[in-house]
Parts: C-alpha cells; structure tokens; sequence
C-alpha cells in the first residue's frame, strides 16, 4: 500500500471515529491503534487477574458464611472481567499464552495497586469501596469506547465493579459502625489504601505519555487528574458517612473551585511500585507465575486429549 | 456449655448436642450431611486464583460456591432444628471443636495440585448425586427441597470432575501418572462415605435419611465406569481409612479450621 492510500485509510479511520463509530476486529486500523489497544486492554485483564489475589487472599479467612460466599463470588467476577478483556484482546490478533507471557515475564503492567498486601478483613472493605471505586472512575467512560469489543466488554465490568463497589462500602459501614476493633480496623485499611488509590489513577497529567493519543480515541475522556480530582469529591463524603477519617491533613473543600483540595501524593512511591519495588509485586508475580508453571501438563494433558477425540471421531467416519 | 472466663457460650454441637431424642437425632444428621460440603468447599476456596487456568479457577469457585450456598440452607435449618437463640449459621459453621466436626476424611485432604483435587472432587461428586438424588424423597420436607436445589449444582460438579478425570486419564503420560498416583492415594477414604453414625441410623428408619449402604455398588460402579474409560487403574484396596464422621480427623483438619475460625475466634461476638 503506497503512504497516500495509507493517509487516505488513516483518514477515513478518525473520521469513523470522529462520528462515534465503533471499530470492528475485521475493520482496517492503524498498526499504532492496535498495538495501544493489545496494551491497554491486556493491561486491564492482567490487573483482574492479579488483582484475585490480593482477595482471594481472604476466602479461607472470611468471618461468616454470608460474607465469604459473597467474597468468592466477587473474585470469580474479577476471573470472568479477565476472561472477556483477553478475549477482546486477543480480537487483534494476539494470543491468549502470548499476553500471560508478557505478565510473566514483567513486560506488561498490570494495576500497582495490587501490589499492596490485605491483611486484615477490613482490606476486603477498603479494596471493594475504594480500588472498585477508583476503576469504575476509569471505567465508565470506556463503555463508550471506540474499539467495539473493547467496548461491549466495559458495560458488563462496570455493571459488577458498581456492584463490587456498594459490596466494599457495605462491609466498611459495618465495621464502622461495630466495636472498637472493629472500628480501628476500618480506620487502618482506610489509612493504608487511601494513598494508593489516588495513585492508581495514573500518573500526574504533567508526566502521563499516553494521554493525548488515548483522548483522540475516545481510550480516555479525562484526564488522570480529573478522574483523581472526580474521586476524592465523591469518595470524601462517604468517608464522612462512615466516620472514618481521611489520612490527609491538606484535604478541604474549595469554595472557590467547587472542589476539594489535597495534599500531596508520593509519587516516589508510585514509581518505585510500578518499577516492581512494592511490598508485594514479587509475590504476586510468584503466585501467577507459579500457578501456571504448576498447570502446564494439566493443559498438556487437555490439548493432548482433545486431538485424541477428534482423531478417534475422524478414524470412527473413515471405517463408516 | 458456658465458659466462666470468658461468658462465651461454647455451643453444645455435633454428637455432643445437649438436645437428644429426635431433634438431636435430626440436628446432628444435617450437620452430618452438610460438614461435607463446608470443608470441601474451604478446600477449593484455597485455590481460587491459584489454578492452571482462568476456566478451571472460575469452575472450581463456582463449585465452592455452590457448595457453600447449600452449607447455608443446612445450617440455618439445623439453627431452627435446635431451639436454642444463640445458635445461628456462623455458630454453627465457626464455632465448634475440631472433634465436632463430622466430615468424613475424603474432604478435607489437601490440595496436593490439579489431580489430587480433581480426584477428590470426582469421588465425593459421584456419592452426593447419589446421596442427594435420594435425599430428595426425604419425608423431611426441608431436606428434600434442599436436595432438590442441589441436584442441579452437583450434577454439573461431576460432569466437570468426571470430564477432567478423563482428559487427565487419557491425556499425556505424565497426567496419567499424577491421576493414577491421586486415584490410588484416595481411594482409601470412599468407604468412609457410606458409614452410618446414630443419628443417620436414626434418620433412615424414619425415611428422613438417606440409607448410604444401598447406594455403595452404584457408587463404585459409577466411578469404575469413568476411570475405566480413562484408561486408569480402579485400586483393590481392601483396607480404608475412617473417623471423620465420628470427629476424629486428620492432621490437616486443624490447620483448616484455625484459617477457616480465625475471625470468629480473634473476634468474638461481632457481627460482619
């Protein structure tokens, strides 16, 4: 194809979009598009996966029946989200084995914020209230997406993540409202996930490379620092709610901007998780990577069956 | 039994329930039945997150949760069974003794990897679609519509363990290895299922409980078929190992409940 037949496709193809199309798998795209797609979607699905773990953490440990039936269903729910986000990945023409050997082997990213250890109950609260909160954030614009599986996939994660969301919150206003332990315990997970949660919306607007490309594509709508300043407005009087304090001495409200100022965020830190440095990204990585290493003949095993049958279905026509 | 130290009730359950006659008689038999799918269904939440791939991990979550969703409907009818306001779900699913507990062996063994959980699965799968295909006529109203609700659940549990005992059987040489070596690992503990405590002796003689004997050649029959057909080894053992259903366990067992009570006991008498 000669560059002007390409600038003419190009064109055509921010047109479409320009006009709120969808973009199929079949359609034409720019190689860059699909290649930013295979990356922010796998992304996405890595972070579902990963993100099981932190929680699944909880399961053997949950204090009722009610509470633990609810917990396993929730990381299933993350199970399936990565399940239909590798599948609309893999739309574009890249394997499923392929994107886990990214994960694998630290060349994909997946959420830093799962690499922050649960350990207490309260976290389970803190994960669904916050972290569910912040994603849906980031989420609910990409219903709208331009690439279409993308997309249709969004609609069904953000249905469960809001979910998930009230879930989080549920479990925090009981503790909030329980004895004193229970209480401490509200207050320590809402001082230890605070931070990270603003964090994981990405980095400032200032230092984010991604941003001007993704808003053309309709991958980003706002900013990472609006969706930050998007979440505390909402989340600040939920906390209020619970009785639970914000651990941020900066943090009040703006008459002036209609917004609440806050203090600043350690992005020291951020870096130093996201390079694979946080208390738990090690362990994260060992746990996936373990679980797969130690699954390998059992999907040997199904492959191998697999053409077994169909080999014994083709000998069983021919003898017909 | 209340604890002078503490106040806490430490509840009269299991075989040492303070209640005898026929609500003891039908309390202990639903805890009897429902112990089982508790500790497996603690056993496959271990793993969730952990499995060779995403399907299987949404599979087996999916059976622990069906698992622990009948749990539910047994203990809170065994609740109203006992008469007594302190006993609730929770009560009864954390706060017992170890020796109170009466699964049977066959369940709480560990998750040794992928074949050691299927085959546990398959051959606890096979004997509670038996169980619960009868249970289903109970004269116990409850009972029925419990097991009723379960059939579908269980059906679908051992279509997936009896499949993967196929794929892992008929697969690879190393996976008919590591089956084989699961199968003859924990074939000792299916006896154990068809043992008959008081209580379910009891039960049977007024049609509220399910007698296990008459299910005991269907069972082998139903599990022979599958691991023939997978090109495996149906074990001769003739010796088995029990003690579950009378509260006596294994070493595992202790490490399951201390994970599994953890909050319940660091926690006393809160609610979540």
């Amino acid at each position: 194809m000669s560059d002007k037949e390409v600038k003419n496709l190009e064109e055509i193809f921010e047109a479409r979009i320009t006009r709120d199309e969808k973009i199929e798998p079949k359609d034409w795209m720019p190689e860059k598009y699909r290649k930013t797609h295979i990356r922010q979607i796998s992304q996405h699905a890595h972070s579902e996966i990963v993100g099981m773990l932190p929680e699944g953490n909880w399961i053997s440990r949950a204090p009722s029946l009610r509470r633990k039936v609810a917990l396993l269903a929730k990381v299933q729910d993350e199970a399936g989200h990565g399940l239909y986000l590798y599948s609309a990945c893999e739309t574009l023409g890249i394997s499923r084995e392929e994107l886990y050997e990214q994960l694998h082997t630290g060349k994909a990213k997946y959420s830093s914020i799962f690499n922050y250890p649960t350990v207490s109950w309260a976290d389970m609260g803190a994960i669904g209230w916050l972290v569910d909160g912040a994603a849906i954030i980031n989420q609910v614009p990409l219903c709208s997406t331009s690439y279409g599986p993308y997309a249709r996939a969004m609609i069904r994660v953000c249905k469960e993540e809001s979910f998930h969301q009230r879930q989080g919150f549920e479990i925090m206003l009981k503790l909030a409202n329980g004895t004193p332990e229970q209480k401490d315990m509200a207050q320590d997970a809402l001082n230890r996930w605070w931070w990270p949660s603003l964090m994981m919306l990405g980095p400032t607007d200032a230092e984010s490379v991604h941003t001007a490309q993704s808003m053309k594509w309709k991958l980003k709508r706002k900013t990472n620092d609006e969706l930050r300043q998007q979440f505390i407005d909402q989340t600040v009087p939920q906390a209020d709610l619970l009785g639970l304090t914000i651990p941020d001495s900066d943090l009040k409200w703006n008459e002036e901007t209609g917004h609440y100022d806050f203090g600043e965020i350690n992005w020291d830190e951020f870096w130093q998780v996201v390079k694979g440095h946080g208390p738990s990204n090690k362990k994260r990585m060992k746990d996936r990577v373990g679980a797969w290493d130690r699954g390998a003949w059992v999907r040997d095993a199904a492959m191998e069956y697999a053409d077994k049958k169909e080999k014994r279905k083709n000998d069983t026509k021919k003898a017909v | 039994m209340t604890n002078k130290r503490t106040g806490q009730s430490s509840l009269p359950l299991g075989e040492m329930s303070a209640k005898g006659g026929q609500r003891g008689n039908l309390y202990n038999y639903i805890i009897g039945i429902a112990d089982n799918s508790l500790i497996l269904g603690q056993r496959l939440g271990e793993l969730c997150g952990h499995g060779p791939s995403l399907e299987t991990d949404i599979a087996s979550t999916n059976i622990s949760l069906d698992l622990f969703g009948q749990v539910r409907n047994y203990f809170q009818y065994a609740a109203q069974v006992i008469e007594d306001d302190t006993v609730t779900e929770d009560t009864i699913a954390f706060l017992r003794l170890e020796r109170q507990y009466k699964n049977v062996l066959l369940v709480e063994q560990p998750n040794t990897d992928f074949g050691y959980t299927i085959v546990r699965q398959f051959l606890f799968d096979a004997y509670h679609l038996l169980f619960l295909r009868e249970l289903e006529n109970s004269k116990d109203a409850t009972l029925a519509a419990i097991a009723k609700k379960s059939i579908k659940e269980v059906s679908y549990h051992w279509r997936f363990s009896s499949d993967w005992i196929r794929r892992l059987g008929d697969g690879t040489e190393e996976s008919h290895q590591r089956v084989q070596e699961a199968v003859s690992d924990l074939w000792m503990y299916t006896d154990e299922l068809f043992h008959q405590t008081d209580a379910d002796k009891a039960m049977i003689t007024q049609a509220i409980g399910v007698d296990t004997l008459k299910l005991k050649d269907t069972y082998y029959k139903m599990i022979s078929e599958v691991l023939e057909e997978s090109t495996l080894e149906v074990p001769e053992s003739k010796y088995w190992h029990k003690g579950g259903k009378q509260g006596i366990h294994s070493e595992h067992m202790g490490y399951i409940l201390s994970d599994m009570q953890y909050m319940q006991r660091t926690y006393p008498n809160m609610e979540w």
